[in-house]
Protein backbone atom coordinates (compact mmCIF):
# COMPACT_ATOMS: atom_id res chain seq x y z
CA UNK A 1 0.00 0.00 0.00
CA UNK A 2 2.74 2.10 0.86
CA UNK A 3 4.56 2.08 -2.26
CA UNK A 4 0.96 2.61 -4.28
CA UNK A 5 0.42 6.04 -2.27
CA UNK A 6 4.26 7.08 -3.23
CA UNK A 7 3.38 6.08 -6.69
CA UNK A 8 0.28 8.48 -6.93
CA UNK A 9 2.22 11.39 -4.76
CA UNK A 10 5.07 11.19 -7.36
CA UNK A 11 3.11 10.97 -10.54
CA UNK A 12 2.18 14.48 -11.18
CA UNK A 13 5.12 15.93 -10.39
CA UNK A 14 7.18 13.62 -12.46
CA UNK A 15 4.56 14.87 -15.40
CA UNK A 16 5.08 17.77 -14.63
CA UNK A 17 8.77 18.21 -14.58
CA UNK A 18 8.51 15.65 -17.80
CA UNK A 19 6.50 17.67 -19.93
CA UNK A 20 8.83 20.69 -19.13
CA UNK A 21 11.73 19.56 -18.99
CA UNK A 22 10.94 18.77 -22.63
CA UNK A 23 10.15 21.68 -23.86
CA UNK A 24 12.42 23.97 -22.76
CA UNK A 25 15.34 21.34 -24.46
CA UNK A 26 12.56 22.14 -27.73
CA UNK A 27 13.13 25.76 -26.85
CA UNK A 28 9.32 26.22 -27.04
CA UNK A 29 8.10 29.24 -24.71
CA UNK A 30 5.94 26.94 -21.76
CA UNK A 31 4.39 29.41 -19.84
CA UNK A 32 3.14 31.21 -22.49
CA UNK A 33 1.78 27.93 -24.04
CA UNK A 34 0.53 27.45 -20.52
CA UNK A 35 -1.66 30.17 -20.37
CA UNK A 36 -3.05 30.40 -24.11
CA UNK A 37 -4.04 26.54 -23.69
CA UNK A 38 -5.06 27.55 -20.00
CA UNK A 39 -8.04 30.16 -21.49
CA UNK A 40 -9.10 27.72 -23.44
CA UNK A 41 -10.16 25.84 -20.21
CA UNK A 42 -12.11 28.41 -18.75
CA UNK A 43 -14.41 28.40 -21.80
CA UNK A 44 -15.08 24.13 -21.86
CA UNK A 45 -15.54 24.22 -18.33
CA UNK A 46 -18.24 27.38 -18.12
CA UNK A 47 -19.68 25.36 -20.99
CA UNK A 48 -20.88 22.33 -19.11
CA UNK A 49 -22.42 24.24 -16.39
CA UNK A 50 -26.31 24.04 -17.70
CA UNK A 51 -25.66 20.83 -18.95
CA UNK A 52 -24.89 19.32 -15.29
CA UNK A 53 -27.30 21.84 -13.75
CA UNK A 54 -29.92 20.33 -15.93
CA UNK A 55 -29.05 16.63 -15.12
CA UNK A 56 -28.32 16.59 -11.78
CA UNK A 57 -30.91 18.24 -10.88
CA UNK A 58 -33.47 15.63 -12.78
CA UNK A 59 -31.50 12.97 -11.18
CA UNK A 60 -31.47 14.81 -7.25
CA UNK A 61 -35.38 14.48 -7.85
CA UNK A 62 -35.20 10.79 -8.45
CA UNK A 63 -33.24 10.21 -5.91
CA UNK A 64 -35.43 12.47 -3.23
CA UNK A 65 -38.71 11.69 -4.62
CA UNK A 66 -37.77 7.55 -3.02
CA UNK A 67 -38.42 6.84 -6.94
CA UNK A 68 -35.00 5.52 -7.07
CA UNK A 69 -35.51 3.37 -4.17
CA UNK A 70 -38.95 2.12 -5.68
CA UNK A 71 -37.35 1.12 -9.46
CA UNK A 72 -34.55 -0.81 -6.68
CA UNK A 73 -37.12 -2.81 -5.11
CA UNK A 74 -39.17 -3.42 -8.85
CA UNK A 75 -35.65 -4.88 -9.78
CA UNK A 76 -34.52 -7.04 -6.79
CA UNK A 77 -36.12 -10.11 -7.57
CA UNK A 78 -35.22 -9.84 -10.97
CA UNK A 79 -31.63 -9.44 -9.70
CA UNK A 80 -31.69 -11.63 -7.04
CA UNK A 81 -32.63 -14.48 -9.54
CA UNK A 82 -29.28 -14.01 -11.23
CA UNK A 83 -27.51 -14.41 -8.09
CA UNK A 84 -26.93 -10.68 -6.63
CA UNK A 85 -27.87 -10.15 -3.21
CA UNK A 86 -30.59 -7.92 -2.51
CA UNK A 87 -28.39 -5.65 -0.36
CA UNK A 88 -26.38 -4.66 -3.36
CA UNK A 89 -28.97 -3.95 -5.73
CA UNK A 90 -29.82 0.03 -4.67
CA UNK A 91 -26.24 0.11 -5.19
CA UNK A 92 -26.02 -1.59 -8.24
CA UNK A 93 -28.54 1.00 -9.89
CA UNK A 94 -27.35 3.81 -8.54
CA UNK A 95 -23.89 3.67 -9.66
CA UNK A 96 -23.91 4.36 -12.93
CA UNK A 97 -26.43 7.41 -12.31
CA UNK A 98 -25.05 9.13 -9.45
CA UNK A 99 -21.16 8.98 -8.42
CA UNK A 100 -21.43 10.81 -4.96
CA UNK A 101 -24.87 8.76 -4.26
CA UNK A 102 -23.13 5.46 -5.03
CA UNK A 103 -19.94 6.16 -2.86
CA UNK A 104 -22.56 7.41 0.18
CA UNK A 105 -24.72 4.00 -0.13
CA UNK A 106 -21.27 2.22 -0.21
CA UNK A 107 -20.15 3.56 2.48
CA UNK A 108 -23.08 2.95 4.42
CA UNK A 109 -22.75 -0.67 3.43
CA UNK A 110 -19.55 -1.19 4.40
CA UNK A 111 -20.29 0.55 7.82
CA UNK A 112 -23.01 -1.62 8.34
CA UNK A 113 -21.82 -5.38 7.58
CA UNK A 114 -17.94 -4.46 7.71
CA UNK A 115 -15.44 -4.03 5.19
CA UNK A 116 -14.25 -7.65 5.09
CA UNK A 117 -17.54 -9.10 4.62
CA UNK A 118 -19.12 -10.56 1.48
CA UNK A 119 -21.49 -7.38 1.32
CA UNK A 120 -18.29 -4.81 2.28
CA UNK A 121 -16.04 -6.37 -0.03
CA UNK A 122 -18.67 -6.67 -3.34
CA UNK A 123 -19.96 -2.95 -2.42
CA UNK A 124 -15.66 -2.03 -3.07
CA UNK A 125 -15.62 -3.85 -6.21
CA UNK A 126 -18.96 -2.97 -7.86
CA UNK A 127 -17.86 0.65 -6.48
CA UNK A 128 -14.21 0.31 -8.07
CA UNK A 129 -15.13 -1.23 -11.13
CA UNK A 130 -16.82 1.16 -13.28
CA UNK A 131 -17.61 4.80 -13.33
CA UNK A 132 -20.96 7.16 -13.18
CA UNK A 133 -22.31 6.82 -17.05
CA UNK A 134 -24.86 9.77 -16.75
CA UNK A 135 -21.91 12.07 -15.18
CA UNK A 136 -19.31 10.88 -18.04
CA UNK A 137 -22.00 11.77 -21.16
CA UNK A 138 -22.66 14.47 -19.97
CA UNK A 139 -19.78 16.46 -18.81
CA UNK A 140 -18.17 14.84 -22.28
CA UNK A 141 -20.84 15.56 -24.57
CA UNK A 142 -21.74 18.89 -23.27
CA UNK A 143 -18.58 20.81 -23.00
CA UNK A 144 -18.04 19.95 -27.18
CA UNK A 145 -21.67 20.87 -27.61
CA UNK A 146 -23.15 17.48 -28.88
CA UNK A 147 -26.62 17.76 -29.01
CA UNK A 148 -27.83 14.15 -30.12
CA UNK A 149 -26.06 11.42 -27.81
CA UNK A 150 -26.83 8.70 -30.23
CA UNK A 151 -25.84 4.90 -28.94
CA UNK A 152 -23.26 6.54 -26.05
CA UNK A 153 -25.66 5.77 -22.74
CA UNK A 154 -26.62 2.67 -24.34
CA UNK A 155 -23.16 1.60 -24.36
CA UNK A 156 -22.69 2.69 -21.03
CA UNK A 157 -25.57 1.37 -19.54
CA UNK A 158 -24.83 -1.91 -20.95
CA UNK A 159 -21.51 -2.40 -20.01
CA UNK A 160 -22.31 -1.13 -16.75
CA UNK A 161 -24.36 -3.63 -16.72
CA UNK A 162 -22.06 -6.54 -17.41
CA UNK A 163 -19.60 -5.03 -14.81
CA UNK A 164 -22.18 -4.97 -11.81
CA UNK A 165 -22.55 -9.36 -13.01
CA UNK A 166 -18.94 -9.54 -13.09
CA UNK A 167 -17.89 -7.92 -9.96
CA UNK A 168 -20.32 -10.72 -8.26
CA UNK A 169 -18.91 -13.42 -10.12
CA UNK A 170 -15.51 -12.42 -9.36
CA UNK A 171 -15.88 -11.60 -5.89
CA UNK A 172 -18.26 -14.86 -5.14
CA UNK A 173 -15.07 -16.68 -7.13
CA UNK A 174 -12.24 -15.43 -5.18
CA UNK A 175 -13.66 -15.08 -1.37
CA UNK A 176 -16.56 -16.91 -1.31
CA UNK A 177 -19.79 -16.19 -0.16
CA UNK B 1 -32.99 10.31 -26.48
CA UNK B 2 -31.49 12.24 -23.99
CA UNK B 3 -34.41 14.78 -23.69
CA UNK B 4 -36.68 11.81 -23.45
CA UNK B 5 -34.67 10.62 -19.98
CA UNK B 6 -33.96 14.04 -18.94
CA UNK B 7 -38.14 14.12 -18.85
CA UNK B 8 -38.76 11.15 -17.21
CA UNK B 9 -36.19 11.62 -14.63
CA UNK B 10 -38.00 14.40 -13.81
CA UNK B 11 -41.82 13.60 -14.19
CA UNK B 12 -41.66 9.91 -12.64
CA UNK B 13 -39.69 11.59 -9.37
CA UNK B 14 -42.50 14.57 -8.90
CA UNK B 15 -45.30 12.03 -9.28
CA UNK B 16 -43.52 10.07 -6.82
CA UNK B 17 -43.22 12.07 -4.50
CA UNK B 18 -47.01 13.26 -5.08
CA UNK B 19 -48.08 9.89 -3.90
CA UNK B 20 -45.70 9.20 -1.15
CA UNK B 21 -45.26 12.44 0.34
CA UNK B 22 -41.47 13.02 -0.08
CA UNK B 23 -42.53 16.51 -1.85
CA UNK B 24 -40.26 18.37 0.40
CA UNK B 25 -37.23 16.25 0.56
CA UNK B 26 -37.93 16.85 -3.43
CA UNK B 27 -37.98 20.81 -2.99
CA UNK B 28 -34.45 20.77 -0.90
CA UNK B 29 -33.29 17.65 -4.07
CA UNK B 30 -33.67 20.74 -6.45
CA UNK B 31 -31.88 23.25 -4.77
CA UNK B 32 -29.15 21.14 -3.12
CA UNK B 33 -28.35 19.51 -6.53
CA UNK B 34 -28.25 22.87 -9.02
CA UNK B 35 -26.09 24.29 -6.11
CA UNK B 36 -23.73 21.33 -6.29
CA UNK B 37 -23.95 20.90 -10.44
CA UNK B 38 -22.13 24.42 -10.51
CA UNK B 39 -19.95 23.59 -7.70
CA UNK B 40 -18.50 20.85 -9.60
CA UNK B 41 -17.62 23.10 -12.30
CA UNK B 42 -16.03 25.92 -10.29
CA UNK B 43 -13.69 23.07 -9.29
CA UNK B 44 -13.29 21.56 -12.81
CA UNK B 45 -12.30 25.52 -13.83
CA UNK B 46 -9.20 25.26 -12.00
CA UNK B 47 -8.24 21.68 -12.90
CA UNK B 48 -8.77 22.70 -16.67
CA UNK B 49 -6.78 25.57 -16.49
CA UNK B 50 -3.70 23.77 -15.30
CA UNK B 51 -3.98 20.58 -17.29
CA UNK B 52 -5.25 22.20 -20.99
CA UNK B 53 -1.98 24.55 -19.71
CA UNK B 54 -0.08 21.93 -19.37
CA UNK B 55 -1.40 19.20 -22.13
CA UNK B 56 -0.99 22.15 -24.56
CA UNK B 57 2.64 22.76 -23.80
CA UNK B 58 3.56 18.76 -24.34
CA UNK B 59 1.44 19.07 -27.87
CA UNK B 60 3.67 21.92 -28.76
CA UNK B 61 7.07 20.42 -27.66
CA UNK B 62 6.07 17.33 -29.93
CA UNK B 63 5.39 15.14 -26.75
CA UNK B 64 2.32 13.93 -27.03
CA UNK B 65 2.79 13.02 -30.73
CA UNK B 66 5.63 11.00 -29.40
CA UNK B 67 3.29 9.13 -26.82
CA UNK B 68 0.74 8.76 -29.80
CA UNK B 69 3.19 6.97 -31.73
CA UNK B 70 4.27 4.88 -28.84
CA UNK B 71 1.07 3.57 -28.02
CA UNK B 72 0.01 3.11 -31.90
CA UNK B 73 -0.33 -0.47 -32.55
CA UNK B 74 -2.12 -0.95 -29.11
CA UNK B 75 -4.95 2.18 -29.85
CA UNK B 76 -5.26 1.82 -33.30
CA UNK B 77 -7.68 -1.32 -33.35
CA UNK B 78 -9.82 0.31 -31.25
CA UNK B 79 -10.16 3.99 -32.92
CA UNK B 80 -9.79 3.05 -36.39
CA UNK B 81 -11.60 5.55 -37.78
CA UNK B 82 -8.27 8.43 -36.75
CA UNK B 83 -5.78 9.52 -38.84
CA UNK B 84 -2.54 8.12 -37.49
CA UNK B 85 -1.31 11.60 -36.71
CA UNK B 86 -4.08 13.66 -35.52
CA UNK B 87 -3.48 15.16 -32.32
CA UNK B 88 -6.63 13.49 -31.23
CA UNK B 89 -4.72 10.12 -30.33
CA UNK B 90 -1.99 11.73 -28.15
CA UNK B 91 -5.04 13.20 -25.78
CA UNK B 92 -7.37 9.90 -25.57
CA UNK B 93 -4.20 8.24 -24.96
CA UNK B 94 -3.12 11.22 -22.18
CA UNK B 95 -7.07 10.42 -20.82
CA UNK B 96 -6.47 6.55 -20.90
CA UNK B 97 -3.50 7.08 -18.86
CA UNK B 98 -4.79 9.64 -16.73
CA UNK B 99 -7.60 7.32 -16.11
CA UNK B 100 -5.49 3.97 -15.19
CA UNK B 101 -3.34 5.61 -12.64
CA UNK B 102 -6.34 7.40 -10.83
CA UNK B 103 -5.82 10.66 -11.56
CA UNK B 104 -9.37 11.94 -12.22
CA UNK B 105 -9.11 15.37 -12.17
CA UNK B 106 -6.53 15.38 -15.05
CA UNK B 107 -8.37 12.63 -17.05
CA UNK B 108 -11.66 15.01 -17.47
CA UNK B 109 -9.88 17.97 -19.22
CA UNK B 110 -7.74 15.51 -21.56
CA UNK B 111 -10.89 13.62 -22.30
CA UNK B 112 -12.93 16.65 -23.60
CA UNK B 113 -9.84 17.96 -25.33
CA UNK B 114 -10.18 14.45 -27.30
CA UNK B 115 -13.83 15.04 -27.61
CA UNK B 116 -13.02 18.64 -29.51
CA UNK B 117 -10.43 17.74 -32.04
CA UNK B 118 -12.51 14.37 -32.37
CA UNK B 119 -15.67 16.97 -33.32
CA UNK B 120 -13.29 18.46 -35.47
CA UNK B 121 -12.33 15.33 -37.54
CA UNK B 122 -16.29 15.10 -37.80
CA UNK B 123 -16.88 18.48 -39.39
CA UNK B 124 -18.22 20.08 -36.35
CA UNK B 125 -21.29 18.09 -36.44
CA UNK B 126 -23.42 17.94 -33.20
CA UNK B 127 -23.93 14.01 -33.43
CA UNK B 128 -20.89 12.00 -32.16
CA UNK B 129 -18.98 10.23 -34.39
CA UNK B 130 -18.05 6.71 -34.23
CA UNK B 131 -14.72 7.25 -32.11
CA UNK B 132 -16.59 9.68 -29.68
CA UNK B 133 -18.65 7.00 -28.49
CA UNK B 134 -15.86 5.31 -28.22
CA UNK B 135 -13.93 7.24 -25.98
CA UNK B 136 -16.57 7.81 -23.85
CA UNK B 137 -17.52 3.75 -23.56
CA UNK B 138 -14.07 3.83 -22.45
CA UNK B 139 -14.29 6.42 -19.89
CA UNK B 140 -17.85 4.71 -18.61
CA UNK B 141 -16.07 1.59 -17.68
CA UNK B 142 -13.78 3.67 -15.32
CA UNK B 143 -10.30 1.97 -15.91
CA UNK B 144 -8.43 2.14 -12.92
CA UNK B 145 -5.18 0.83 -11.67
CA UNK B 146 -5.76 1.23 -8.13
CA UNK B 147 -9.21 2.72 -6.56
CA UNK B 148 -7.56 4.95 -4.20
CA UNK B 149 -11.51 6.66 -2.75
CA UNK B 150 -12.23 2.70 -2.10
CA UNK B 151 -9.07 1.71 -0.40
CA UNK B 152 -9.56 4.96 1.99
CA UNK B 153 -13.30 4.12 2.86
CA UNK B 154 -12.19 0.63 3.73
CA UNK B 155 -9.45 2.06 6.18
CA UNK B 156 -11.59 4.38 8.22
CA UNK B 157 -14.01 1.12 8.48
CA UNK B 158 -10.81 -0.63 9.91
CA UNK B 159 -10.88 -3.35 7.67
CA UNK B 160 -8.14 -6.01 7.61
CA UNK B 161 -7.20 -5.92 4.15
CA UNK B 162 -8.10 -2.80 2.96
CA UNK B 163 -6.40 -3.13 -0.49
CA UNK B 164 -7.32 -6.96 -0.88
CA UNK B 165 -10.25 -5.68 -3.39
CA UNK B 166 -7.43 -4.43 -5.30
CA UNK B 167 -6.83 -6.96 -7.83
CA UNK B 168 -10.78 -8.21 -8.26
CA UNK B 169 -11.76 -4.68 -8.77
CA UNK B 170 -8.93 -4.78 -11.58
CA UNK B 171 -10.67 -8.00 -13.08
CA UNK B 172 -13.67 -6.38 -12.67
CA UNK B 173 -13.35 -2.98 -14.73
CA UNK B 174 -11.61 -4.77 -17.16
CA UNK B 175 -14.78 -7.12 -17.69
CA UNK B 176 -16.48 -3.81 -17.74
CA UNK B 177 -13.89 -2.24 -20.26
CA UNK B 178 -13.90 -5.49 -22.14
CA UNK B 179 -17.79 -5.13 -22.50
CA UNK B 180 -18.13 -1.55 -23.16
CA UNK B 181 -15.59 -1.88 -26.38
CA UNK B 182 -18.11 -5.01 -27.32
CA UNK B 183 -21.34 -3.44 -26.94
CA UNK B 184 -19.78 -0.58 -28.40
CA UNK B 185 -18.66 -2.18 -31.64
CA UNK B 186 -21.85 -3.95 -32.25
CA UNK B 187 -23.25 -0.86 -31.81
CA UNK B 188 -21.61 0.51 -34.66
CA UNK B 189 -22.29 -2.58 -36.87
CA UNK B 190 -26.00 -2.01 -36.32
CA UNK B 191 -25.38 1.55 -37.12
CA UNK B 192 -23.62 0.72 -40.51
CA UNK B 193 -26.19 -2.21 -41.67
CA UNK B 194 -29.10 0.58 -40.85
CA UNK B 195 -27.58 3.11 -43.09
CA UNK B 196 -26.48 0.58 -45.91
CA UNK B 197 -30.15 -0.48 -45.47
CA UNK B 198 -31.06 3.53 -46.55
CA UNK B 199 -28.99 3.72 -48.92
Amino acid sequence: MTAMTTLSVWMVPILIAIILLHASYKKIPSYEIFVAGGKEGIKLAVSIMPFLVGMLTAIGVFRASGAMDGLANLLRPLLSFVGMPPEVVPLAILRPISGNGALGLMSELIKTYGPDSYIGRLASVMQGSTDTTFYVVTVYFGAVGIRRIGDALKVGLLADAVGVCCAVAIVTMIFGK
Amino acid sequence: MINIIWVVLFLIGLMYAAFNGTMDAVNQAIFESAAYAVTICIGLISVMIFWLGLMKVAERSGLLDWLARFFKPLIRPIFPEIPPDHPAMGYILSNMIANLFGLGNAATPMGIKAMEELKQLNGGRNSPSRSMITLLALNTSGLTLIPTTVIAIRMQNKSIAPTEIVGPTLLATLCTTLAALIIDRLFYYQRRRKERKNK
